[in-house]
């Protein structure tokens, strides 16, 4: 399989006033295609840095990053959100839905700025529901539901505009044992038999087990890859 | 379009303050709807604010009684009074009774208490230098297709010649305007000397008189002082100013445009400060949701315009409620109290000034607190710095 994912010499240094912060030191990595990757770590290693990187939401300070063979470290702010909205899905650990909307309009989001016509976008945006087994609960609110159906509706907007990669901070930090279960057998049902690459933090050795892959975040720097127990 | 929804959601978020929002903006425009139209009143009719200079006195018994020629010289003695004229209703038609129009016997200086009449300096000449001569409005030429130099006969219903004749031979020598009241032309003046002269009956008697004042403020004081001249003779007067409410208004507001403006300026200052508060506080509440927009792949521009379209959204919403208000209260004062009140119906261009405001307002108070969700970094965001 050929790298989706290819870091080289990866830097990122926060500067607070005369402060220099240097939170992730000259990272290499490779990611391949259709892979699931857990990105495991003390807190305040860089992981949540490390994977806003890698899904364009920042721009490293030095180094190199390609997805699909695009550099996105380059883009500027404008590029950056462009190509988020083709390649990338997210899921965060507090499901960051919209609470006025409906399900189905979250899941809608990200289809407002393609060139869908409206019931294009409502049927996909159904399909991807679906997919996530919540097609009854279309039209509820965020309020109306629990934090595991939340975090599927989460999955079901990550996946609407059908990107390659996924990147998770965290996907069950907030959630019980039973939804959190459910969230990662549909993360990795995802992985399997829909080809999407996954980039998944976790403090959570447990939800680490669903990865095809482990690595390991230390201050900054990628310390050892272990393979996750089959 | 497609953004509607999340525009509409964000103002569904807390109801009850979106309410109270769109109802001070409902406040400010009824309030400017209602303000425009008494300044556009004023401002137009620069014919009420001259009648507020203008009194007429008519005998007490009602306008179709005349009043002694003599009258005149003591009205202009009286204190306060600038200049005095005097119109008599001649009654005469063009061929037909049923083409009737209003014609008057006037006094040599009727023009020059009625400066809106405008006529042109050679006419007017010719006219002060023509017995016969008559002046008449374009309206009214232009309905009789008549030109000057025109010899135009009027059949007379009240007032024969001495000779016995039924017919008044007039040379048209002006035609004159007034821009702002096209129905102020429609009328027909000629010489009262001529008439009193060529009268069978009725001589040296005028129809009523009309006093130019200096100051509005006395109009009340000089009227009274014009009807004592009169006090128990046999032609007892009545003095008014032809419009007195419009004579109270201008008197007390001698710049209503002034005060209009001071007002509207007070009113949208408080809606903007009001109103900006309240923005930069949903603004400042959704900044997580706004990072997930961006997130998401929303741009910078983007997130600008929703913020931006939101307040736009609830100053049309409400402007538009407050100027429909307003063109409703305009016109149910004009039904139950006509013409006295000076209010101009609220029309298309009052209208569009107004939802341009709305849209500026809009975009002034939604500036801030959009380029501070433009500025917003989404990782800052996201992690709820
Ligand atoms: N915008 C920023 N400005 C300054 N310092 C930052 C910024 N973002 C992150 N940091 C610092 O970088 C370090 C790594 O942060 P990061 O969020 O990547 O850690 P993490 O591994 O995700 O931790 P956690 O497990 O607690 O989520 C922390 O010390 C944090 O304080
Ligand atoms: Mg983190």
């Amino acid at each position: 399989m050929s790298a989706l994912i290819e870091i080289r010499n990866l830097s990122k240094v926060y500067e607070r006033g005369r402060q220099r912060i240097e939170v992730l030191h000259h990272i290499d990595l490779e990611v391949a295609q259709g892979d699931f990757v857990a990105l495991m770590g003390p807190s305040g290693s860089g992981k949540t840095t490390l994977l806003n990187l890698i899904g364009g939401l920042d721009s490293p300070t030095d180094g190199k990053i390609a997805v699909a063979g695009k550099r996105i470290d380059r883009l500027g702010q404008g590029q950056l959100a462009r190509w988020r909205a083709g390649h990338v899905g997210f899921v965060f650990q507090f499901y960051n839905l919209l609470p006025m909307l409906s399900a189905q309009r979250n899941v809608e989001l990200p289809l407002l700025l393609t060139k869908l016509p409206g019931a294009r976008r409502r049927q996909n945006a159904a399909v991807a529901l679906q997919l996530v087994g919540l097609a009854d609960r279309a039209t509820h609110k965020p309020g109306e539901l629990s934090g595991g159906q939340q975090q599927r509706v989460a999955i079901a907007r990550a996946i609407v505009s059908d990107p390659t990669l996924l990147v998770c901070d965290e996907p069950t930090g907030d959630l019980d044992r039973q939804s959190a279960t459910d969230v990662l057998t549909l993360l990795q049902q995802l992985n399997r038999d829909h080809g999407k690459t996954i980039v998944m933090v976790t403090h959570d050795p447990k939800a680490a087990e669903y990865a095809s892959h482990i690595l390991h975040l230390d201050k900054g720097t990628l310390v050892e890859s272990a393979e996750a127990a089959a | 379009m497609k953004y509607l929804h999340l525009i509409w959601a964000s103002l569904a978020r807390h109801k009850a303050r979106t309410f109270f929002t769109l109802l001070s903006v409902v406040a400010a425009f009824l309030l400017f709807g209602l303000l425009d139209s008494v300044n556009g009143a004023f401002s137009q009719a620069g014919h009420s604010v001259r009648d507020a200079h203008r009194l007429i006195t008519t005998s007490k018994m009602g306008l179709t009684f005349t009043l002694p020629l003599s009258l005149y010289s003591q009205i202009r003695a009286v204190p306060g009074v600038e200049a005095v004229t005097h119109m008599s209703w001649f009654g005469g038609y063009y061929r037909d009774p049923k083409n009737f129009f209003s014609n008057f016997a006037v006094a040599s200086n009727y023009f020059d208490l009625y400066p809106e009449f405008k006529l042109p300096p050679a006419e007017l000449r010719a006219y002060e230098d023509t017995r016969m001569g008559a002046v008449v409005g374009a309206a009214l030429a232009r309905r009789f297709h008549w030109t000057v130099g025109d010899e135009i006969p009027l059949k007379a219903s009240i007032f024969p010649q001495k000779s016995g004749s039924g017919t008044w031979t007039f040379d048209l020598v002006g035609i004159y305007r007034d821009s702002t009241h096209k129905g102020q032309e429609n009328q027909m003046f000629f010489h009262w000397k001529y008439f009193d002269e060529a009268a069978a009956f009725g001589n040296g008697r005028v129809g009523w008189y009309v006093e130019q004042i200096a100051h509005p403020s006395q109009s009340a004081r000089i009227a009274r002082a014009i009807d004592a001249l009169s006090a128990n003779s046999g032609h007892e007067t009545l003095t008014q100013t032809s419009s007195a409410f419009a004579a109270d208004m201008v008197s007390q507001f001698a710049d209503i445009g002034l005060i209009v403006r001071s007002i509207m300026g007070a009113v949208f200052f408080t809606l903007i400060l009001l109103t900006g508060n309240t923005m930069t506080q949903a603004v400042r509440e959704r900044i997580p949701e706004l990072g997930i927009l961006k997130t998401l792949g929303f741009s910078n521009r983007g997130v600008l315009s929703l913020v931006l379209a939101e307040s736009v959204m609830v100053l049309l919403l409400g402007g538009v409620a407050g100027m429909a208000l307003a063109a409703a209260a305009v016109s149910l004062i004009q039904a139950k109290y006509g013409a006295s009140v000076p209010m101009l119906p609220v029309g298309v261009s009052e209208w569009l000034r107004s939802v341009g405001l709305m849209a500026l307002i809009g975009l002034a108070v939604g500036a801030l607190p959009a380029r501070r969700g433009m500025r917003l970094r989404v990782v800052d965001a996201l992690a709820g710095r």
